[in-house]
């Protein structure tokens, strides 16, 4: 599965969720713009929802470019 | 103009522009998870698609800009991708790009990120191809902002590099263009937060208005560059060199040559060459003209008509008549300066010429071109010789100094030399740049360094030969020697002691004696020594004595080898001494064996690198220290020393357990100094009690004087520590005997370094505080029982004090009957000059002036540490002994 579509799952469960959705990017070792665009979307969706976003096993390549993209604040990251 | 003189953008303009800047750095972000590997895939079908289209891309160039040649451009844009290619292909650029296992240092690269680029219009494909290549090289994106002028060629030049470069991999958005890019654009960008490096190729005013902004950048830019056309260059390879490179894209290359100087006696010849290669010498009145024409006279910079264009089309401009092929125009100036106007930079194929009637006229003539403009940037010399030439380099400030080739392509570097290739030169502080590089991937990379722990290699270094035991002294006779010079005292020429000396001297050797006062040596003593040495062709010495004769027989053999070693300056202080500044000498001028017969036992001497030498016309102590002074032969012989008073036996007896403890806890210490160190204390803790109560007891005595050799053996290579620091400053202010003002201190040092430390002094080679768990180890082999190592290090001080009071040492300060009154006067100067000691710097413990008053205090009042030490630390660690 790639990135895009895991996030596309999350955007879809952000209507059921109640609280908090979590996505699993362990699996995850790149990303592309079109991804980073994707998690931007999904960060938007889930504030207007208030709904946090946890990202687990975000590996550390991955974290930087989310760092450098300035989006590592709409997220969280439980070790 | 600074950027901050700007105004911004309109609103639509801003979110235009910040459109760009969030593509970018999305595109940098996702480009820092690539490999080498990667890059490397996107890297070289660019640079085919860029060789592919380099002809269409020149005329682009030319149809838009109007200035230069499309051929040349052509060729450029071939260098550009190449030349430039060939450079970078194997350069390692992502993740570790060298390593140096020798010193434990891996350079890692770091991509910059957002690159904003502004490209030039003299050299605007060319620049836009080498910069993307770059730019793709390092994993960093690019905001291009060509020159206006060029925009056209340059969007097209980077759409097909953004275009070959995605389709292999490279993230979108790694190249965009501001679209009609304003002065008000190039300023908002330049300060935008996301843009982390301005990399600004063209005029000086689009440098300055980059370094302006406060960002990284690398603003290179104009020059002026002089040529030296010496009388022995090689004349027609130096004509069609300038001429090559003087009309190359029309003199668009600001590294082309702008005013020739030429050697009088080659001038006229150089002149005619030029003409018979279809150049055109142009007379005085035309050379007035031109100068008036194609250079503005109130900015005194070339007027933006002639730029890139053809010398006959330059010529046509201003009315001179000129055969049709005339490819350049060459002015004889006279001078240069404002009121020579075709001595500044010309960026089209008019050269000037200026005659020199000397080497030195010529210099001087390129340094003036060189200041008018071209500071930083490109000199050029023909020469063939090579002490012109590194005249001309030393003279010259230019980042390249092109030396028998042409200027702007040998600037340019990989045609003509070994430079690398470039389209972008760095002027250097003169330009008022950051680098004076041709500019090339390392200024696109931060380039991280991980620096290993190297611990410093250690050493143990002693004398070649060691004599020990009873009438060892029968050992001088193993050395052959012409003329012998003993140097000792009166009171040991009493004793009997030179005369034991003097019948172990091989009797075929010419001996001499140099009775010298028993006390620190002074400069006059050993100037008196070094005569003798010089007087008698002496090629051994025996020093019979205690430390200030041994240290005064050192220094003497020093001088007598060495006649020019300046004992100030060796005395320079130092921190490690595989570094220090100032090295001994090593080319002897005589040659002297010295052999140490120390009759103490304590300082040493006859084994250590040290030397104290008073100089009592400044007032003042040198202490020498290089293992070049150490002894050549030492003999440890007991009979020396059977005949010491108690007192001294006690004094240095504690002077030598001193020294063993304090290498012992050193910072210095290793395996080979903690055996010698180890066995020394043990020693002293038998026998010097012994050797106090019986003086005639010969093993105590004997074991006592080898303790005292084998601690100095320790501490030679692992130094002292505070204890030595204070000794020597109180000692010296109240009159007290060394080793009695070691043993004043030593108990309270011992309690201060086993405690945890207030600051901990930096010392690679030591793994964890370890003072406290060496002590209670010195405990253990003293068999003083304790569980813990705060139990062992009270009982090792209680030990000690027990030792202090069985060889009668006074035990405070106070005992001495120094007032409290005069020792509070004395305590700030003592605290300060003991912080000067150099013997504290391997000290297991960083003092603090503050901590050395207190441990003055300490000593003075005596109280027992054994009962008021501090709890100490119990380090993790395993230490080797």
């Amino acid at each position: 599965m790639t990135a895009n579509e895991l996030i596309a799952q999350a955007l879809a469960k952000l209507d059921g969720a109640s609280r908090e959705v979590a996505l699993d990017l362990s699996s995850v070792r790149r990303i592309d713009p079109s991804a980073i665009g994707a998690l931007e979307k999904l960060a938007g969706a889930a504030d207007e929802k208030a709904v946090k976003v946890a990202l687990r096993g975000v590996h550390v390549d991955v974290y930087k470019v989310l760092k450098l993209v300035k989006l590592t604040p709409r997220f969280s990251f439980p070790a | 103009m600074p950027v901050e003189n700007i105004a911004p953008p309109t609103k639509e303009r801003i979110a235009y522009l910040e459109g760009l800047v969030a593509q970018a750095r999305t595109a940098a972000a996702v480009f820092t998870q690539y490999t080498q590997e990667d890059v490397d895939r996107i890297v070289k079908p660019m640079v085919l698609a860029g060789l592919a289209q380099a002809q269409h891309l020149a005329r682009l160039a030319v149809e838009e800009t109007r200035l230069g040649v499309m051929e040349d451009k052509a060729i450029k844009n071939m260098v550009a991708t190449e030349f430039v290619y060939n450079y970078v292909k194997d350069k390692r650029t992502v993740g570790p790009i060298r390593e140096f296992p020798e010193s434990g240092l891996v350079e890692v690269a770091e991509p910059i990120g957002v690159i904003f680029s502004l490209t030039p219009i003299t050299n605007p494909t060319s620049t836009v191809l080498f910069k993307c290549i770059m730019a793709i090289k390092t994993r960093n994106a690019m905001v291009f902002s060509p020159h206006p002028n060029a925009w056209r060629c340059c969007a097209e030049t980077m759409r097909i590099m953004y275009e070959a470069a995605v389709k292999h991999g490279a993230p979108e958005g790694v190249f965009t263009c501001v679209e009609s890019p304003t002065l008000e654009d190039n300023a908002y960008l330049m300060k935008h937060k996301d843009v982390r490096l301005i990399d600004a190729t063209g005029g000086r005013g689009a440098s300055r208005a980059a370094y302006s902004s406060g960002k990284p950048a690398l603003g290179v830019g104009s020059g002026n560059t002089p040529v030296y056309l010496e009388k022995t260059a090689e004349l027609d390879m130096a004509v069609v060199d300038i001429i090559t490179s003087k009309t190359f894209d029309n003199g668009t290359i600001c590294a082309s040559e702008q005013t020739v100087v030429i050697d009088d006696e080659i001038y006229d010849r150089a002149l005619k060459k030029f003409a018979d290669l279809g150049v055109h010498i142009c007379n005085e009145a035309e050379t007035e003209l031109l100068g008036h024409t194609v250079i503005d006279p109130l900015k005194g910079q070339m007027q933006p008509m002639a730029v890139g264009q053809k010398a006959i089309d330059i010529a046509r401009m201003i009315g001179l008549r000129v055969k049709p092929n005339t490819k350049l125009l060459i002015a004889p100036i006279k001078g240069v300066g404002r009121e020579y106007p075709l001595s500044v930079e010309k960026l089209f194929p008019v050269l000037a010429v200026c005659r020199a009637h000397s080497v030195d006229e010529a210099l001087k003539l390129c340094v003036d071109v060189n200041h008018l403009g071209g500071l930083g940037h490109t000199a050029v010399i023909f020469s063939r010789n090579d002490e012109i030439i590194g005249k001309f380099s030393e003279a010259m400030n230019a980042g390249r100094i092109i030396v028998n080739s042409p200027g702007a392509i040998g600037a340019l570097g990989g045609v003509y030399n070994d430079l690398v290739p470039t389209f972008s030169f760095g002027c250097g502080t003169g330009g008022g740049n950051s680098t004076m590089d041709n500019v090339n991937v390392y200024h696109y990379l931060n380039i991280k360094r991980v620096a290993r722990r190297t611990p410093a290699h250690m050493w143990f270094r002693i004398p070649d030969q060691i004599y020990f035991d009873m009438n060892a002294v029968e050992h001088l006779r193993d050395f052959a020697s012409r003329s012998t010079l003993i140097v000792t005292n009166a009171a040991l020429e009493q004793m009997g002691h030179l005369d034991i000396v003097r019948r172990n001297i091989p009797a075929q050797t010419l001996v001499r004696v140099l009775a010298i006062p028993d006390a620190e040596p002074e400069v006059k003593v050993v100037m008196q020594g070094v005569e003798a040495l010089n007087s008698y062709a002496v090629d051994q010495i025996v020093a019979l004595g205690g430390g200030s004769v041994i240290d005064a027989a050192k220094i003497m053999k020093l001088k007598y080898e060495f006649p020019e070693a300046d004992l100030d300056e060796l005395a320079a202080p130092f921190l490690d001494i595989r570094k220090r500044v100032v090295r001994f000498p090593t080319v002897k001028t005589n040659h002297a064996r010295l052999i140490a017969i120390p009759t103490t036992s304590g300082t040493g001497s006859e084994v250590t690198p040290f030397a104290v030498l008073t100089d009592k016309v400044r007032g003042r102590k040198v202490t020498l220290a290089d293992y070049s002074l150490s002894p050549d032969v030492a003999i440890v012989d007991p009979q020396f020393v059977m005949s010491m008073p108690k007192g001294l036996t006690a004094d240095t007896g504690i002077d030598c357990l001193t020294h063993a403890l304090e290498a012992g806890v050193s910072t210095h210490a290793s395996v080979y100094t903690d055996a010698n160190a180890m066995q020394a204390i043990r020693l002293v803790f038998k026998y010097l009690p012994i050797a106090y109560e019986n003086p005639h007891d010969e093993e105590a005595r004997s074991m006592v004087h080898n303790a005292a050799c084998i601690a100095a053996l320790a501490f030679s290579n692992a130094s002292v520590g505070v204890n030595h620091a204070l000794a020597h400053a109180f000692g010296a202010r109240f009159g007290v005997a060394h080793g009695r003002a070691n043993a004043l201190m030593l108990p309270h040092v011992i309690a201060y370094n086993a405690s945890v430390p207030t600051k901990f002094r930096p010392s690679p080679n030591q793994r964890a505080y370890v003072a406290p768990k060496k002590y209670a180890m010195i405990a253990d082999l003293l068999g003083l029982g304790g569980h813990t190592v705060d139990e062992k290090v009270k009982n090792l001080i209680a030990a000690i004090e027990q030792l202090l009071d069985q060889l009668a040492v006074p035990r405070s300060i106070a005992d001495l009957g120094i007032s409290k009154e005069e020792f509070e006067r004395a305590i700030p100067d003592l605290a300060k000059i003991a912080f000067d000691d150099p013997s504290w710097g391997s000290n297991p413990r960083m003092p603090l002036i503050g901590e050395l008053v207190e441990l003055f205090w300490s000593a003075y009042h005596g109280r027992s540490p054994a009962k008021a030490a501090s709890a100490p630390v119990e380090p993790e660690v395993e230490v080797c002994v």
